[in-house]
């Protein structure tokens, strides 16, 4: 199973890498989607992946019985979840703000705050 | 005695809502300021508490370390949070004659009340996730504040800072989420025992991540290319605070996980972190030499300065941390002050443009001594805090025979003075383009009052630890030792009797 996620992991960065060096801002957002998707799934796969062994505690016992998933890094996981996406949302209005205010999206215009030094 | 850590983050957060509630109303800049000043009563209490009894520790919601949060200050916490409410303080003191009703109907007391939070929770948590989280909060401060008002070089300066800084932000996580992996914990103090049992070469994967992420936020070479763009964008307040604090939060970072956490290989990743703070002081310095604006000059030299921050952590001798921790203590006030007279020049000038101002030291003499101060403090004139700062950590390289990084230090800082100089002789002594010469006397007195008064407090500040650095040099010394042998910290958080 590990290895999969490895790849998917993997796949999931580089596609992140190629659409964030396209030079458009809206693409590099996306791409920044796409990482943080795959930092959030390696943190998942940290905490060891068991199909159909929940971690519960029988009564009675401190401890679950055999090898379940840690759930620590789930937890981990939807807490940053939220947070990428109240930031994603804030990325996404600004990009908008510098589609409307500086009428153009591509990094290589974008010289209002350090114009280009003429001489 | 947990309420003394808690009081810090509480307070900031209180106040943030009390004036997010009066916002608009000049109500609002008053709570700001009884809030910072709250603040620096906590923080001060807190170091007393640390200098006196030595590391406290307290575990939130009462589950025990390692599976609770911690908080935790040793003395380089303690003494962060300090600063962080002498900055804070200052700031919202100036932001009475800087920041319009415009901004503050937008929030901007609220947000940056909760930027403060932000830092200080980064200062004194034990957790690295929880670390992640004050990130965030203080990041998502930091973007609200950088855009507040929305012109369009703010957008644009905000746009890089945003992309760039999120790249950080999901390194980190990403980091975190490795470490816990190879290590099951996240508590910092229980992390420095449990990685022993890691293999060095994937820890020092790991360690490279957290290299990554803290150095961009630190901005250190070659990560630094959103502070430049950004910086000289929003308010002179809000530029004060960030050159202050935000990038030192990163500094901090760095400090706390590779003394505490990736100490398993110093002459691979300290090796990394000289060449990086080498590169750092040149790139930083050359920068500001070629730019012509009061705020692009002084943003450069964060950076520069950051690598004079990383040098004393590289070199990883007691001298060297406690240059680092002395430079950081140093730097803050000096750099926050530094910005704060940008703006003053900025209302008295009409610009920050070099070639647009001048003849601010026959209109305004008392902005001119104020400014000689933290400026040459910046470049190490004796005896001025810079100078010691510098000259600790000259003294600790060359103990190690590094001779090179102890010639950069020194060339740099001769640079440092090149720029300095260079905004003397075009907003201070050349005159006025445009024969302007407004005198501070023609401001009102209430902007008067709002703009100096911070200015002056920071300079007595460096001033006082020019003149005097036995006792601080002597605390810098004691947080060193700290982080040296993190066996106090350690059993603190874990609960355990010495």
């Amino acid at each position: 199973m590990e290895p999969f996620f490895a790849i998917a992991v993997g796949g999931l960065a580089a596609a992140a890498v190629y659409l964030m060096l396209s030079g458009e801002l809206l693409r590099y957002i996306f791409g920044l989607v796409l990482l943080s998707n795959a930092a959030n799934l390696a943190i998942f796969v940290s905490g060891r992946l068991t199909p159909g062994a929940p971690p519960l505690i029988p009564e009675g016992a401190y401890a679950p019985a055999g090898t379940v998933a840690n759930a620590l890094p789930q937890a981990l996981v939807l807490t940053a979840i939220v947070i990428g996406f109240g930031l994603f949302a804030f990325a996404l209005v600004l990009t908008f703000r510098a589609w409307t205010t500086l009428g153009t999206l591509e990094g290589d215009d974008m010289r209002v705050a350090e114009p280009k030094v003429t001489k | 005695m947990s309420w003394l850590l808690v009081a810090p983050l509480m307070l900031p957060f209180a106040t943030a809502i009390a004036a997010y509630l009066a916002k608009g109303r000049a109500a609002g800049r008053w709570i700001s300021i009884a809030g910072s000043a709250l603040l620096l009563v906590a923080a001060t209490l807190l170091l007393v508490e640390v200098n006196a009894q030595g590391v406290v520790a307290g575990q939130m919601g009462g589950w025990g370390a390692p599976f609770g949060i911690t908080l935790v200050a040793d003395r380089l916490s303690a003494v962060m949070v300090l600063i962080t409410a002498i900055i804070a303080l200052a700031v919202s003191v100036y932001a009475l004659a800087d920041i319009d009703t415009r901004l503050e109907q937008l929030g901007y007391h609220a947000i940056f009340n909760v930027l403060i939070a932000g830092v200080i929770g980064a200062f004194v948590t034990g957790d690295l996730f929880n670390l992640y989280v004050w990130f965030e909060v203080m990041l998502i401060a930091s973007f609200g504040l950088l855009v507040l008002g929305g012109s369009p070089e703010q957008i644009d300066g905000g746009v890089k800072y945003v992309a760039l800084n999120l790249i950080a932000t999901v390194l980190f996580l990403a980091g975190v989420g490795l470490l816990y992996g190879a290590t099951g914990t996240l508590n910092m103090a229980d992390l420095s025992r449990a990685v022993e049992g890691v293999d060095p070469g994937l820890l020092s994967v790991i360690a490279m991540m957290f290299l990554l992420a803290f150095g961009m936020k630190a901005a250190v070479f070659p990560l630094f290319f959103w502070l430049p763009a950004a910086y000289h964008t929003p308010a002179f307040s809000v530029s004060a605070v960030f050159a202050g604090l935000l990038t030192k939060v990163g500094v901090y970072a760095l400090i706390r996980c590779f003394t505490l956490i990736f100490d398993h290989d110093i002459g691979y990743t300290h090796q990394i972190l000289l060449w990086v703070a080498g590169l750092t002081m040149i790139t930083g310095v050359l920068g500001a030499a070629a730019q012509s604006d009061i705020r692009k000059i002084l943003s450069f030299h964060i950076v520069s300065q950051i690598g004079y921050m990383v040098m004393g952590l590289a070199l990883m001798t007691p001298l060297a941390l406690v240059g680092t921790v002395f430079y950081l203590v140093h730097h803050i006030v000096v750099k926050a002050n530094l910005f704060l007279i940008a703006g003053a020049v900025q209302r008295l000038a009409g610009s920050t443009e070099l070639s647009r101002i001048g003849g601010l030291y026959k209109s305004a003499p008392l902005l001119a001594l104020l400014f000689i101060i933290p400026a040459f403090s910046l470049a190490g004139f004796p005896p001025l805090s810079g100078f010691w700062a510098k000259f600790l950590l000259v003294k600790a390289a060359i103990g190690v025979e590094g001779w090179v990084i102890a010639g950069v230090a020194l060339v740099v800082g001769l640079l440092t003075i090149y720029s300095m100089t260079k905004i003397w002789a075009a907003a201070f002594w050349s005159p006025h383009p445009e024969g302007r010469d407004t005198s501070l006397s023609q401001l009102s007195a209430s902007d008067r009052r709002g703009l100096l008064l911070p200015i002056a407090g920071l300079a007595v500040i460096t001033m006082v630890i020019g003149m005097a650095p036995d006792p601080f040099a002597r605390f810098a010394e004691a947080a060193a030792a700290d982080l040296l042998d993190p066996a106090a910290y350690v059993s603190a958080v874990l609960g355990e009797e010495q």
